[in-house]
């Protein structure tokens, strides 16, 4: 059973769940008080949109923002409308994104999160135009705006409706940061491609999970590009952080007290 | 397939070239035949596959930006670097004249020769390619210069070095000011416009696009090969990818198509320049009238809308 789901599935049967990474088992309950993350091996596994959200916002506080928003054909791909009914099937979920108004320890703000069990988080149209009105919504209500980016890059079913989320997002971010809205960027893994390329580098604050590939081409490209092996460590958020384009890596159990940091100090 | 046609159109020419001195009637005669087949050879050029627009925007002897700058700007100036680290030569920048007014000008640039693809990296900008692109276009702001830009890309380089420097960030970071800039922009699509590599530099009032350009998400090799784990199938790719000027003018994202000549613009550049030239002047008369601030709207609201839910 994979690892993503298994919040929400309290009838499966199986108790343990063993970690991907080291295959060492522990019980559900056990990963759940570390917050996805293995007791074992310490590597961060992927946490649902929602259960991102609950972890992040006040009890009680959280007001969902377009639910409603859901996949859509633009190019009429083959194929494509059954596969994203699927994913809806699977997940739950009308589209990769989850946007939500709450606070976060009293701190008011808006939130989005990228779900990458859905076309690995990638950027449709939908995607671009709800990340949109989250940001105008923020902007509007004068209220901070924290992402957490998880997606694969451009979701190829929408072609040039997917790349040209790229350039909305931007300018929706620059719009929102001109009128003085504080944006926190946080990069979650995997964030590559079009997201990278757009609103998930354009953050005030950039903070990322440990662990995390984050970049623009993605590491087989590069390897095929250049004709050598890349450093083991490279694109993920402690070669980010050295170089410095993520100014902290922030651990799962100090997402929210970072957060909570942060707005006190813009508030 | 194009290709073909045109080896054999070459051929043609050639041979036509050769036998015109004569003025023996049998040769007078194959040289009408010769002509008619060239007409019937060009008339087959009219309806192009998208597979084969992709084949003539990757042709070598396609114009590229270097080129248009030359045809149809005067005094041009070029600007080096971006000041903070390297001079991206896959990026031409600087300020020239266009029908007697200052503008701005920034391109991607492909070669006509190996030695020249190797220079300009294929087409492919660094980090300080697209840096080198926003502090020229500064300076359009400030000194209130049209800016137009060329967009002629494979992608963004996927190095190492690049991702080291920040190229998802040096992408976004150009597309958020682009769509901030009070002044006119103009982008023409004059080849290959692949992903955000070319958006970087395509955040403009007007999109213009050669009727055989091509303006899409990713290369279509690229497309088959995350899609069907198949590099082969482009083009299979091409037919469903809608990239063609045609594609982008209904989805709204290129406001123009110029003109090629029969078989493509390397069949003659001159007449090309002639039929970009015309188009252009039409873009940026009809941006004349606006404020900055309407200008920034309007850019804005292009895309805003585009795929709009």
């Amino acid at each position: 059973m994979a690892l993503a789901d298994i919040w929400g599935r309290s009838g499966s049967p199986e108790n343990f769940i063993s970690c991907p990474a080291c295959g060492r088992r522990a019980l559900k309950q056990v990963w759940r008080e570390h917050i996805n993350v293995c007791p074992s091996c310490g590597k961060y596994q992927p946490l649902k949109g929602k259960a991102r959200l609950n972890l992040v916002l006040d009890r009680g506080s959280q007001k969902e923002l377009f639910p409603e928003m859901a996949v859509h054909d633009p190019l009429g791909f083959p194929g494509y409308r059954e596969k994203a009914e699927a994913q809806q099937e699977k997940t739950g979920l009308n589209e990769a994104v989850l946007s939500a108004y709450g606070t976060i320890s009293n701190f008011p703000a808006v939130v989005a999160v990228l779900d990458s069990r859905f076309f690995m988080g990638s950027m449709s149209s939908t995607v671009g135009e709800k990340i949109t009105r989250t940001i105008e919504y923020a902007g509007k209500e004068k209220l901070p705006l924290i992402i957490f980016s998880a997606s694969g890059g451009a979701r190829m079913q929408e072609g040039i409706f997917s790349l040209m989320q790229m350039a909305k997002t931007s300018a929706a971010i620059q719009a929102f940061s001109e009128a003085g809205g504080l944006f926190i960027s946080y990069l979650t893994h995997p964030t590559t491609g079009g997201v990278t390329a757009s609103f998930a580098t354009l953050g005030d604050i950039t903070l990322a999970e440990p662990g995390a590939l984050i970049g623009f081409a993605g590491p087989r490209v590069i390897e095929q590009t250049i004709h050598a092996k890349l450093p083991k460590n490279f694109q993920r958020s402690e070669y980010l952080e050295e170089r410095g384009f993520v100014d902290m890596i922030v651990e799962r159990k100090d997402m929210k007290s970072v957060l909570a940091q942060l707005l006190s100090l813009h508030s | 397939m194009i290709r073909e046609r045109l080896e054999v159109l070459d051929k043609l020419e050639k041979k036509i070239a050769s036998i015109r001195e004569s003025k023996s009637l049998r040769k007078q005669e194959r040289l009408m035949n010769l002509k008619t087949f060239k007409q019937d050879l060009l008339a087959e050029c009219k309806e192009l596959n998208p597979a084969e627009k992709v084949y003539l925007a990757r042709h070598l002897d396609r114009p590229r930006t270097d080129d248009y700058v030359a045809a149809l700007f005067t005094d041009f100036f070029p600007q080096r670097g971006d000041h903070l680290y390297d001079n991206d030569k896959s990026i031409l920048g600087g300020i020239g004249r266009y029908h007697g007014q200052a503008v701005t000008i920034v391109g991607q640039r492909k070669g006509h020769t190996a030695k020249e693809n190797v220079e300009f990296n294929f087409g492919m900008a660094c980090p300080e390619g697209y840096r080198k692109a926003m502090r020229i276009m500064e300076q359009a702001e400030k000194f209130r210069r049209p800016i137009i830009t060329f967009v002629d890309t494979p992608g963004a380089y996927p190095g190492k070095e690049a991702e080291e420097h920040g190229q998802g960030e040096a992408i976004a970071r150009s597309m958020a000011f682009m769509s901030k800039l009070t002044v006119p922009v103009v982008t023409i699509v004059i080849g290959e416009g692949n992903s955000g590599g070319a958006l970087a530099l395509s955040v403009a009032n007007r999109i213009i696009m050669l009727e055989n350009s091509v303006y899409s998400v990713l290369s279509p090799e690229g497309f088959a090969s995350i899609l069907w784990k198949d590099a082969s199938r482009h083009e299979e790719a091409c037919e469903i990818m809608k990239l063609t000027a045609e594609d982008l003018k209904e989805a709204k994202v290129a406001d123009a198509i110029v003109e090629e000549p029969l078989g493509g613009a390397q069949r003659n550049p001159k007449l090309q320049f002639e039929y970009l030239d015309k188009v252009l002047e039409k873009e940026l008369e009809s941006l004349k009238g606006l404020s900055p601030a309407a200008l920034r709207e309007d850019r804005f609201k292009k895309f805003r809308s585009i795929g709009g839910l």
